[in-house]
Parts: C-alpha cells; structure tokens; sequence
C-alpha cells in the first residue's frame, strides 16, 4: 500500500471525524466520567463522588416513576404502532380507487414536527373545544382534560406518538409486502388456502426481519422522541407523563446538576445500546440492503 | 388468485377508510379551525365563513418571519456541511486503503445509536467554552458530521464500478478530480435522499436548539412555536392552530409535490 494514499485518506477522513469526536464520542466519554463527580455549587468546586450519583438515583421517586413511566410508554407505542403500521401496510398493498389518498393520510404525520402534531393534539383534547370533548358532551358525558389530568396523561400522549409513528414503519411493511413473490400466492390458491392461513404461514415469517428492524427503531424512539411532552404536559401532572430523556433536561438545565444529569444520561446510553446490540444480533443478518 | 369474497371486501375497504379517517381527523379539525373565525372553532357549519385572519394575527404575535429565516440559515448549513464533510469521508472509507479503516468505520457506526441530541449536557459546555451559546452555528454544529450520511453515501460509491476510476486516472484525474467529476455525479440520488431526510430533520427538531437559543435572532420554528403556543395568555386556540399550520407548512407542502420521492427517501434513512 502506498503511504500517500494512506495520507489522502485520513485528510478526507479529518474534517469528519473532527467534528463527530468533538460533538459525539467525547461528550459520550465525559458524560461517564462527570457521572461519578458531584456538581460544582458556586465557590464549592466539583469532588468525586463514586457511586453516589446511581445511588441516589435509585433513591429519586421521580426517577423510578421516569422508568415506570418510559416502561409503560414504550410497553404501548411500541407494539401499537407496529400492529397498526402492519395493518395500514396490508391495506393499502392492493390496487383501489383512492388507495393514493389512503396512503397519503397514513403518511402525512410523519413529515409534520413533533412540536405542531403536539399542538394539533394537544387542541384535539382540549377539554371544551376539542373534538373529543365535543364527542364526550353529545353523549351527555362530563368533559374531561385527558392531557391534563394524571391518570390518561400519559396514555394521551402514547397516542400522539403511536399516530406519528405507525405511517412511517409503514412504508417498511409495504416495501416488504411488494417482495413477497406471486407465485407464493398462486400456490397457495391452488391448494385452496384461506386467506388467514396464507397470512400466518407465508406472509408473517417473510416479513420477519422487517418486523425486528421495526421494532428495534420503535424501542429507540419511545426513548428518544420527547418533544411533544414539551408542549402537552411538560411532564406532568405530578410527574405522570415525566420520561426518562425529559427528566434529563430538567435536571440539567433547570435545575443545573449536571452530574446526576450525567449519570442520567449514562442510564439512557446503556438502553440505547442495548437496543443497538439487539439489533445488530437480530435483525442486521436477515435484511437484505436494496 | 385467493378466494375473495364480496364480503371480505367490503370488510377491508371499510376498514381502510375508517383507518383513512381516524388518521387525518386530528390535522383536517386544526385545519378547520385555523381557516375560520375563532366562533366557529368548535361549531361545524358547511357555510361558516373562511378567513386568514388568524395566520395574519399569529404572524403579527410573534416574530415568525425571523424564525423562519432563523431555520433556513440553520438547515441550509447543516446540509451543506453535511455534504462537502460526509462525501470525503464517504469516498475514502468507499475507495481508499488505509490503516485504521475499520475502527474508524465503527466509530462512525457509533454515532447511529448515541446521537448529540442525547448528550445535551456536555454538548452545551462545549459550545459555553467554544463561547457559541445562542448562534444558529452551535445548533447546527454537532449534526455537521452525520455518521449516516457517511454510510449511505460509502454504500452507494461502493456501487460505482472500478473501472470509471482507472480510466480517469489513466486521463491524468486527481483523487479529489475523480472524487468531482465521477462519484459526485453519480452519487446524486442518493445525496438528494439524505438531503430530503436531512432537512426535515432538522426543521423538525426541538430539544437541542431549545437548549443552546435563547433570544428572538436564534430561534429557529420549532423553539418560536413552542413559545408562543405555551405563553399562557388568553391566545386563541384558532391563532394557535395557524402558526402550527405556518410552520409546518414548507414541509406539508415538499412532501404533497414530491410524495414519492419523501416516501422513498425515508425509507432509505430507515434502512441502514
């Protein structure tokens, strides 16, 4: 190998890894080491603290409700928004007159910011004007503020999510869908298969690995997309919609402990990767890249 | 073909449009109330009457016009520094035999599961050090190297045959001439991919411009939008709806023009 090539490659190389070191690897590293120090408080300068920072953590109500929390939200938009996005995917994989239209309706949320679907719904549940009060109130029911009161808070905003999410994996599901030979299905109408055995024996196991890699950015996204809690409920009330990402923000920035943010965050990396390993383990044999 | 009975039709068409429904209720009812007077918020009366008042009120409450311009500055620089960076880097990883070639590929691998957007904290000291809190420049900074722009675009300069590069070497071509005149031409799909994907993304994002901006110069949408739907003051639900609508409006309507092209461009985002 010649050694001018090698030269050539790490300049291109330079600029990019410059940055993705900078603004990635070592904040990651920094975040672990900051997590075993305490927070530097005016003149009382920064002392390593060891564990401390995990052991309050464990001790920190709000933070185990964070986890209880991001355990439930996840347990619901994770398997709602694949279900529904395999429904959407099966409907909309034939030929109809508006099937166009259909796919479009799926779709649109996904292109829309996080922060305006949360207004859109957050004026959806607005008790008094909201649609779903205005149905509550036709029934005679009494009007209800599910964003705002604790025991639907976070539900209301599993839903929000589920809705952003479920036309997006769709499009994985199609793709997958449109892979499926015919000759399967003419096969399968010769031996006279109904349509329910044709969909557990053919179409679910050659969808598989589409389903994993779905499932996989469906567990990375229940941990990550937070913006909408920003608007709807700002993790409340009483800490009934506080997600592990947002307890971060409020610890870091307003209430300023960086440590304890840095042990939060190390939380977060360590679910991250876990579902990155998944991944990788699972899914990345079985895609076929197109 | 599988038996399909008329029922079996019926059953799927209704649901197809049920679903349909279910899913476009909750932006067409924002559209509804943001195209008339706040009377008719909650009132559906085929005849109410439209207006654009409320995009005109919401444009005035709020220095809309600087967060827009705040956002375009803000994405054009990402995309082109994502660019200009992620095809070097693309094209050595793609073509060039070095030491140290693999490690760094996973390093960048890395950047796929542990994004800046988690590491606010740190990333914030940094820029506080680099003395950049509050500039468009300390949002965009940390997205400038896209560990998946690099890897889409290596996969697709792994595609290009051989025998494009020696014919131009033969021609006299430099590295960074081959690298122009070759692989940029014909990486352009793929580039116009990531840049869709791109684009949304960061008009789309919230949580890291939240954090690093805090004056009216900075702000890009998404922030502007957040503050002035949350300032408690009696704003009407049908102003609010307008600016939301305004905002978003760039990317609605991209993606209304060029469906396929958004459809298949995030589709490659998702595929890694």
């Amino acid at each position: 190998m010649d050694r001018r090539t090698w030269i050539y490659a790490w300049l291109m190389l330079l600029p990019a890894l410059v940055f993705l070191i900078a603004f990635t690897h070592l904040p990651a590293v920094t975040t672990i080491i900051d997590s075993f120090w305490t927070t530097a408080k005016g003149r009382r300068a920064s002392t390593f603290a060891g564990l401390g920072n995990y052991e309050k953590m464990l001790a920190d109500p709000i933070f185990l409700k964070a986890m209880v929390n991001s355990a439930i939200y996840a347990a619901i938009t994770i398997p709602a928004s694949i279900l529904l996005a395999l429904g959407m995917a099966l409907l909309v994989n034939r030929p109809f007159r508006g099937v166009g239209l259909v796919r479009m309706a799926f779709f649109t949320p996904t292109v829309l910011p996080l922060i305006a679907v949360a207004n859109i719904w957050l004026f959806f549940y607005a008790p008094g004007f909201g649609l779903i009060d205005q149905i509550r109130l036709f029934f005679g029911l009494p009007s209800a503020n599910y964003a705002g009161q604790p025991a639907t808070a976070l539900y209301s905003v599993a839903v929000v999510t589920i809705w952003k999410e479920a036309g997006f994996f769709m499009i994985f599901f199609l793709a997958a869908l449109q892979t499926i030979p015919q000759s399967l299905r003419e096969a399968a109408a010769i031996e006279g298969c109904s349509r329910w055995t044709f969909f557990r024996r053919v179409t679910l196991p050659l969808i598989m690995p589409t389903t994993l890699f779905v499932s996989v950015n469906a567990v990375i996204n229940a941990f990550r997309l937070v913006d909408h809690v920003f608007v709807m409920t700002k993790g409340g009330p009483d800490s009934a919609t506080m997600l592990l990402l947002y307890y971060i923000f409020e610890t870091g920035f307003r209430f300023w402990d960086t440590a304890y943010a840095a042990a939060l965050t190390v939380v977060l990396i360590a679910i991250l990767f876990i579902a990155g390993i998944g991944q990788f383990l699972l899914v990345d044999r079985r895609v076929h890249y197109k | 073909m599988i038996r399909e009975t008329l029922f079996d039709r019926i059953l799927l068409r209704t649901a197809g449009a049920l679903l349909a429904l279910l899913w476009i209720v909750p932006l067409a009812y924002a559209v509804w109330a943001a195209f008339h007077p706040a009377a008719f918020e909650a009132r559906f009366e085929l005849l109410a009457p439209l207006t654009l008042d409320n995009f005109a009120s919401a444009w005035s409450q709020a220095p809309f016009a600087r967060y827009f311009l705040n956002t375009v500055l803000l994405v054009a620089m990402i995309l082109g520094a994502q660019l200009v960076l992620c095809t070097l880097a693309a094209f050595a990883f793609a073509r060039l035999e070095f030491p140290g070639k693999s490690v760094l590929f996973t390093l960048i691998l890395m950047q796929l599961l542990v994004m800046p957007d988690i590491l606010l904290v740190e990333n914030y000291k940094t820029m506080r050090a680099l003395g950049l809190v509050d500039t468009i420049l300390a949002i965009g900074l940390p997205y400038f190297a896209s560990g998946f722009a690099i890897f889409l675009l290596r996969q697709t300069f792994m595609t290009i045959p051989k025998e494009l590069d020696e014919a131009a070497r033969v021609e006299g071509c430099s590295l960074l001439g081959l690298l122009w005149r070759v692989y940029v031409p014909l990486g352009k799909p793929a580039m116009l991919a990531f840049a869709l994907v791109s684009v949304s993304h960061h008009w789309n994002n919230f949580l890291w411009p939240l954090i690093i901006t805090n004056s009216v110069e900075t702000r890009p949408l998404t922030v502007g939008l957040s503050i002035f739907a949350t300032t408690d003051s009696g704003t009407e639900w049908a102003v609010i709806n307008a600016a939301t609508l305004m905002t978003s409006a760039p990317l609605l309507i991209g993606f209304l023009l060029f469906q396929r092209q958004f459809v298949q461009s995030f589709m490659r985002a998702g595929i890694k």
